[in-house]
């Protein structure tokens, strides 16, 4: 079985929500800046940014 | 056609050959040679005194071999029909233009088989019905051909087809040539027992029951397609109250409620919901309608790929698409006429086990 789903960052405003992750952890210091991450990563590896609610965004490639 | 001169000849002699106007038994065969040259024909041969006795119909002119009306009503009937069931369409597929000279060549081949089959028998030349088996093998060649092409070509695509819809197509393909073989062979029969106006009236039959199968059913027959409001719960995206995924960042949500057309597809029964099930028949859907109106995405943002999902509790499937086109009657309409694929197609009501459960 092959994974097609997989985690390929990280960005949060808050380290302490995020451990031992097996993909590169951005951290950003404001809304914006997160956002602004999350954009560029996504456009860069093509992957889809996904909201976990908690000041946490995972890109993932599908 | 006046010039040609008839000549004697001891080589290979025709039953169409064999007779004379006045009726006597001449063996004799129709060369090219033109008359106005006389006779000083390389070989030399003696003066032909029955070079006076030009008869016009095509079957004596030429060599001609046993049945060829039969073959070649079949072989062009054949061909013809395949060239009319090349669909030339959206699903950009053989719209290629060497797709079509492949298909065409193909099509003629299997035309050829399947006219010679009958004349064969008749001739006693059992061996040659055999080649039918031999073309049986070479067109699931095709199927196979087809499927690595589409499946090569599908990584290409932004919104891809789907492994379901390229098997269906390729089996279309292979299917499309043993119909072809079976047409030339019933024309081309009919043709011998008759003439080749019967001929091609049976082709002309074949053709229009042809056309009334190769349409096969479409979303239309099995559900309603109607618009569903796009709306989203926090981070996650719906249309209606059918979940479809979790998407980060305002700046997507905004395009989304923006641009973003929710479709709803309700199916009439449960081998409809069965079938709307089936994760191919889906990406059919998404790919047919991104197709169709265009995509407002790139490789790089792959949040905007339509997407279509299953609400669990109803069997409803619901299609979510950003497209370039802003018409959603046109959408639905797309929709509507996306085709049913066969390996999606399942029944469970006609299983007892099935039919009794739904109850």
């Amino acid at each position: 079985m092959e994974l097609e789903k997989l985690i390929l960052a990280i960005i949060t405003q808050d380290k302490e929500k995020v451990y031992g992750a097996g993909a590169p952890v951005f951290l950003a210091i404001s809304q914006e800046e997160q956002d602004k991450i999350a954009l560029y990563l996504a456009r860069i590896t093509e992957g889809v940014i996904h909201d976990l609610e908690n000041g946490v965004y995972v890109l993932v490639k599908h | 056609m006046k010039n040609l001169a008839c000549v004697r000849s001891s080589g290979f002699q025709h039953p169409a050959s064999l007779h004379r106007r006045d009726g006597a038994l001449v063996r004799r065969r129709w060369s090219l040679w033109p008359k106005a040259l006389g006779d000083r024909r390389p070989s030399g041969g003696p003066p032909d005194d029955s070079a006076q006795d030009t008869v016009f119909h095509t079957k004596e002119v030429f060599d001609v071999p046993p049945h060829a009306e039969a073959i070649l009503v079949g072989v062009i009937s054949g061909a013809l029909i395949r060239y009319l069931f090349l669909r030339r369409d959206y699903r950009q597929y053989p719209s290629y233009p060497h797709g079509v000279v492949t298909h065409l060549s193909l099509g003629f081949i299997a035309a050829f088989i399947g006219a010679a089959a009958i004349p064969a028998i008749v001739e006693k030349e059992f061996t040659a019905v055999t080649f039918l088996a031999l073309a049986a093998t070479q067109f699931r060649e095709v199927r196979e051909m087809e499927r690595t092409m589409l499946q090569n070509l599908d990584q290409g695509n932004l919104v891809p087809r789907g492994p379901d819809y390229i098997e269906g197509i390729a089996r279309v393909f292979e299917a499309r040539n043993y119909l072809i073989m079976f047409t030339s062979l019933l024309v081309s029969g009919i043709t011998l027992w008759g003439n080749y106006l019967s001929g091609l009236l049976i082709a002309v039959v074949l053709l229009l029951i042809g056309l009334q199968l190769k349409g096969g059913k479409t979303i239309t027959d099995i559900a309603k397609v109607r618009q569903g409001q796009v709306h989203f719960d926090g981070p996650l995206l719906y249309v209606e109250d059918i979940d479809f995924m979790n998407l980060g960042m305002g700046s997507v949500h905004e395009v989304y409620l923006e641009r973003g057309i929710g479709i709803i597809i309700e199916p009439f029964d449960d081998n409809s919901r069965a079938t709307l099930a089936n994760n191919g028949q889906r990406m059919a859907i998404s790919h047919d309608a991104a197709a169709l109106m265009g995509i407002y995405k790139d490789v790089d943002t792959a949040e905007f790929t339509p997407i279509v999902r299953r609400d669990l509790d109803t069997g409803r499937v619901g299609l979510i698409i950003v497209p370039i086109e802003q018409d959603v009657k046109f959408l639905i309409e797309a929709v509507k006429r996306v085709p049913i694929l066969e390996s999606a197609l399942s029944m469970p009501l006609k299983t007892y086990a099935g039919g009794k459960a739904a109850d």
